[in-house]
């Protein structure tokens, strides 16, 4: 006969096999503060552990492929601006660089200046926002706030130069719409020396903080081979130490004539590849960001703004491929006319689905808060994921 | 300065709606576009706080107030029914931006978009812009802080303690 003790561990061990922990399906989003706009996330969870999180997209789509072939090719470059509303300048450049490659416009060198000019503002303010949206999905809401009172100054700046505040139908075919002024030209100068600094403080505010440090490290770790299989550019790439940034490796525009550096994650507070290296890249991007505006800012030649192009752009029957490098990665343009006035068809490559489709893998068997860093780390706009 | 030992005479409804329309928690809640342009609004330069409406809420349980920022699918449509119906009375709501309002830009030729958010919640204030400057967005909060004060804000109140359901 065994003694109490005994029949109670017997009891007890026996009902530990037993104990099956049931699998929770929770539906994250689509409206939800960390997911970035509208993405659902069907999260599978065993506790905290996530054991699958499967994203589901399509709340944002606003047919952006088939409404192209209903529109100009003037037309188009509004709708461009709304793919990724964070980074309306880059894209609109991609959209014109494809449409120029078929029409043979040549671009005044003095439009080439303000478009690298602009793309570059625009993916600090795009940065900026990264930064403070990560912040505050990390419980960091000055790092927000800061975030939206630089990134309205480079607003101020668009909106001396195109009129808008966010989207700006700036870049047209041939060239840009409106010439830069000198007020604006002083505006940026003195936000440069304003906001330089304002980078190092803060990456001590939030980018070196112990407690951002230990939420960010070792989590989302992503290897080169699976960037390479999902096609993953920009950040997400250069998070895992590859230097390509297609400024450098194809450039387009005038990035030939100017000196930066592309800044690549070397696992300084963890693993190569986790959210703390793609969140310093876009850190110091910024940096080279600014490095590019003060050479060009004070050599823009004289000359026309645009390019002799009619109010209908004619484009002759034929394809063009453009590919530029945007803030969350490379976007692609490919564009097929049959010499009418409205694209035959065209296709956008975007950088965030290929992002949001690397979630599964990035977040299995990680913690339910590891999945909002890891979310916030991608860095996406539904805009452009759904298109 | 208001003497300690004075009275104030009011009514029931002025009461109620100065506390309504002075403590707004909006919904957080961004479609597209428009959504940045809100956490402009709401962030350091335009501080929406200053309205008694900054206490961005991130469940429709605890919010009375919907701002409906950017395109509506019609994916999302019946999301955002659901989400209007998990708040609590009294709620309002402010459609902001052309694509809420009536399609906007996706009116002509879009196949995804909801022709108006007025087709699935009762609209309150809209926002014209594509997207509203943030300057418009705290225009309309003043002016549906205007509407609240004219609504009768007791009779829902009284009429419920007079007949038990």
């Amino acid at each position: 006969m065994s003694t109490t003790h005994e029949m109670v561990e017997g009891h007890l061990s026996q009902s530990l096999e037993n104990l099956r922990t049931d699998e929770l399906l929770l539906n994250m989003g689509p409206q939800h503060p960390s997911t970035h706009g509208v993405l659902r996330v069907v999260v599978v969870t065993d506790g905290e552990i996530v054991k699958a999180a499967k994203p589901e997209i399509g709340y944002l789509h606003r047919c952006f492929e088939k409404h192209s072939e209903n529109v100009d090719y003037m037309g188009v470059a509004p709708y461009v601006d709304r793919l990724d509303y964070l980074a309306s300048m880059n894209n609109a450049m991609g959209w014109a660089i494809a449409v120029e490659g078929m029409v043979g416009i040549e671009v005044p060198r003095r439009a080439e200046f303000i478009r690298v000019i602009t793309a570059e503002l625009q993916r600090i303010a795009s940065h900026l926002m990264s930064f403070g949206t990560y912040g505050l999905d990390m419980g960091a809401f000055t790092a927000f706030m800061f975030g939206f009172r630089d990134r309205e100054m480079i607003l101020d700046i668009f909106e001396m130069m195109s009129g808008a505040r966010l989207l700006y139908n700036y870049m047209w075919v041939g060239g840009v719409s409106r010439d830069i002024t000198p007020e604006a030209i002083a505006k940026t100068k003195s936000f440069l020396d304003y906001f330089e600094p304002k980078i190092d403080e803060y990456n001590d505010l939030l980018s070196f903080n112990k407690i951002f440090i230990e939420r960010t490290k070792d989590v989302g770790v992503i290897d080169v081979e699976t960037c390479h299989s999902y096609g993953l550019t920009g950040v997400m790439l250069r998070g895992c130490g590859v230097k390509w940034d297609l400024r450098k490796e194809v450039p387009y525009s005038i990035y030939k004539e100017v000196e930066f550096d592309v800044p690549v994650g070397s696992g300084e507070m963890g693993t190569l590849g986790d959210c703390w290296d793609r969140h310093i890249v876009r850190m110091r991007e910024m940096k080279e960001s600014v490095r590019i505006v003060r050479q060009l800012i004070d050599n823009i030649p004289a000359g026309p703004h645009r390019g002799k192009v009619g109010k209908v752009v004619k484009v002759p029957a034929g394809e063009s491929f453009s590919r530029t490098e945007c803030p969350r990665g490379e976007l692609a343009f490919y564009i097929v006319s049959d010499g009418s006035a409205k694209p035959f068809r065209v296709r956008c490559k975007s950088p965030c689905f290929l992002n949001i489709s690397t979630l599964d893998e990035l977040t299995r068997g990680v913690m339910v808060a590891d999945l909002i860093a890891t979310i916030g780390s991608l860095d996406i706009v539904l805009g452009e994921v759904d298109r | 300065m208001i003497p300690s030992d004075s009275v104030v005479m009011t009514s029931v409804d002025e009461v109620l709606s100065w506390g309504r329309r002075n403590s707004l928690w909006p919904l957080t809640f961004g479609l597209a576009c428009c959504a940045i342009e809100m956490m402009a609004t709401g962030a350091s330069d335009y501080d929406l706080e200053r309205f008694g409406c900054g206490v961005f809420r991130a469940t429709p349980r605890q919010a009375d107030l919907m701002i409906v920022a950017g395109t509506v699918t019609l994916k999302m449509a019946s999301r955002i029914r659901t989400l209007y119906e998990q708040m609590p009375e009294p709620k309002w709501v402010i459609s902001m931006g052309s694509c809420s309002n009536k399609g906007g830009p996706y009116w002509h030729e879009g196949y995804h978009v909801l022709k108006g958010v007025d087709r699935i919640v009762p609209v309150d204030v809209y926002v014209p812009g594509c997207p509203p400057r943030p300057e418009t967005l705290l225009e309309a909060v003043m002016m549906l802080q205007k509407k609240i004060r004219v609504q009768e804000s007791s009779m829902g109140l009284l009429g419920s303690l007079r007949k038990p359901a």
